[in-house]
């Protein structure tokens, strides 16, 4: 299609333009920030070019963390935040694609029942279900361990029910086929569907990973000492109550060093993910 | 090598609602029967009962002389080609044809040996590394059939494997797996819902209508001698022409037509009778046999010849004439069927009457 008009074209440029800038100022901020010192950040206006302290800001942070917040170093929180993350979004796919092909391909009393039952009942967000899902793993002793920050996250309705679509779009004479070549189920499975949901898979990867590393409600109440904290709850502890200042400078650079790796997931999974929500290798 | 029985094979999905209503045949050794019918009539489940895939509510089905009812489809020997293929997408075309051997544990040698010798006959050697996706419909079908060769079974089972290829395309096809055929020797089942297929492939064909076995026997014996209005009119292109009438002494009323009964027929013949007459049967003016004349309602012109249609009583009559010669629509037009091509059928049972 090919049109011409002007107007049109400057307008859309102009709300593409303020979109962006939306999105982008907070973030220019949080970056000039960081690179400040605590008496430049408190300055009103705060100046909006970078300064000199960004090797200073960041060494401080990963090491040793703020001085009149949390003394707690970032960089073995950025260590939790990624063991978290990897543990969540791995952990959600290894179950979800498994009790997706129970479902999909087994002939057993009740499964749709069992199908709605996960459906319905992981639909609830964990905020929801947080206080018994606290004393579950309080009275299994997981608090303050990697266990009790993955486990009861693991769980994902929305993974299985993905996983359960991608199958039903799979022909059933695939299956057949396999069965007349000898292949038992978990051969299929291994051999067949799972080098089909390759691309499914680096998808989920990408937005569980993400939504793992920004869990912020459930690492609060799980984890009690500094050496747990993942860096979501770092930010939080940094921020001094009461009449008490926070360091603004430190706490942006702690802010930068959390936005990163979800980033990087993003960027390097980027064509994986785009292939994997549009289309399907069959 | 095996020779396929089946004694009685019924199938219901619930409880008293039969879709197979008990099929009984013998497929010899080595020999290529072609199940064929309209669509729902229940060739393809009958197919994959014999493949395992479904299973059977009563009755037996053994391949080489071992009933395999309970059997599973990888312990049956047996080898499917599916409509769409189901090759696997991710694997190239030799790892698609290798894998049920690979299943089996069969030594890499000889794996490598049979897919060559496989892909030679089907003209694979050059795609081996390919997979599916970069592959034609016609190829796809190529690999489909190598995944079966490879794997040396007792019977191969093709479930309307032509469906999905354009018309020139299937032809070839056709003529390639008679030629492999010829040369394999392999008991096979074909399904399909074409009559062309079903008459150029089969040594003999299992003419199926609303899962039952209407008709079994050599594709030129059906078509000569029809048991059935439904044989009748499924078998033979285009269709045979039925005309129902009423009996009336000795002979069958149509319109304003008599047509005599022939003598050996008269003693059981019922009051509704359908007389069935072949376009290719009918042939132009006035000779030996029974005469009709209608007037040209329309013509289909095919090139070689043209299909001429007519009212006559209250059935339609085509009639099959040169190319060349082509009538007028409104013309009046005199026929003549040949002697002792015209069938009789029970209108009420759709039987064939028979003396």
């Amino acid at each position: 299609m090919v049109e011409n008009r002007p107007w049109a074209d400057f307008v859309a440029h102009v709300i593409l333009v303020i979109g962006v800038a939306v999105i982008a100022f907070p973030l220019y901020v949080t970056f000039i920030a960081s690179t400040l010192t605590y008496d430049q950040v408190v300055t009103v206006p705060m100046k909006l070019t970078p300064g000199d302290q960004l090797v200073d800001n960041y060494t401080q942070v990963l090491t040793a963390g703020s001085e009149k917040g949390s003394h707690a170093a970032v960089l073995p929180m950025l260590v939790n935040s990624f063991v978290m993350a990897i543990g969540v979004a791995v952990g959600k796919i290894m179950i979800s694609i498994i009790s997706a092909f129970a479902i999909v391909y087994f002939r057993f009393p009740l499964r749709n029942f069992f199908f709605w039952m996960i459906f319905v009942t992981l639909m609830l967000p964990i905020e929801v279900r947080i206080i018994p899902t606290f004393k579950v793993a309080s009275d299994l002793h997981l608090l303050d361990s990697y266990g009790g920050l993955i486990l009861p996250l693991i769980a994902s309705a929305t993974a299985t029910f993905l996983f359960r679509q991608f199958y039903l779009t799979v022909p059933d004479e695939l299956a057949e086929a396999a069965r007349i070549d000898g292949a038992g189920p978990i051969r299929f499975f291994w051999d067949v569907l799972l080098p089909l949901s390759k691309t499914n898979i680096a998808a989920l990867f990408v937005i569980l990973f993400i939504l793992g590393w920004n869990q912020y409600l459930w690492p609060l109440l799980i984890t009690n000492q500094e050496s747990m904290y993942t860096v979501v709850i770092g930010i939080k502890r940094m921020i001094a109550g009461g009449d008490a200042t926070s360091e603004w400078n430190l706490i942006m650079a702690t802010a930068m060093l959390a936005l990163l790796p979800p980033a990087l997931v993003v960027v390097l999974m980027q064509k994986w993910f785009v292939k994997g929500l549009v289309e399907t290798e069959k | 090598m095996a020779e396929i029985v089946l004694k009685d094979v019924k199938k219901s999905y619930t409880t008293g609602v039969l879709v197979i209503h008990g099929v009984t045949a013998t497929i010899a050794d080595g020999e290529f029967i072609v199940i064929v019918g309209p669509s729902g009539c229940g060739k393809s489940t009958l197919l994959r009962m014999i493949a395992g895939l479904e299973t059977i509510t009563s009755g037996e089905i053994a391949i080489g002389g071992r009933v395999v009812n309970d059997v599973e489809p990888k312990d049956r020997n047996i080898a499917m080609v599916f409509q769409n293929y189901a090759l696997y997408p991710h694997m190239t075309v030799y790892e698609n044809m290798s894998y049920g051997l690979r299943i089996r544990r069969m030594p890499g040698e000889e794996i490598r040996k049979r897919v060559e010798r496989a892909a030679k006959i089907l003209e694979l050697g050059a795609l081996l590394e390919r997979k599916p996706r970069a592959l034609s419909g016609g190829q796809r079908q190529r690999v489909a059939m190598g995944r079966a060769i490879v794997r040396e079974p007792a019977a191969f089972l093709f479930d309307e494997p032509l469906s999905n290829l354009d018309a020139k395309l299937r032809v070839q096809m056709r003529l390639e797996i008679q030629k492999l055929h010829r040369e394999l020797r392999t008991t096979s089942i074909f399904v399909t819902h074409d009559q062309v297929e079903a008459m150029t492939l089969a040594d003999r064909m299992i003419v199926m209508n609303a899962g039952v076995a209407e008709q079994v026997g050599r594709p030129i014996d059906v078509y000569d001698d029809p048991n059935s209005l439904f044989v009748a009119g499924f078998i033979g292109s285009p269709a045979m022409n039925f005309l129902p009438g009423k009996r009336a002494g000795d002979a069958v009323q149509v319109g304003a037509l008599q047509i005599p009964l022939p003598a050996p027929l008269r003693a059981k013949a019922p009051e509704s009778i359908t007389v069935g007459i072949r376009p290719e049967h009918l042939e132009a003016g006035t000779g030996e046999g029974l005469a009709f004349t209608f007037k040209v309602d329309t013509v289909e012109a095919l090139g070689a010849d043209s299909l001429v249609h007519g009212l006559v009583g209250d059935g339609i009559l085509v009639a099959r004439v040169d190319g060349h010669a082509t009538p007028a629509i409104g013309e009046s037009l005199t026929f003549h069927a040949r002697p002792g091509k015209l069938y009789f059928f029970d209108t009420a049972t759709g039987k064939r009457l028979r003396p």
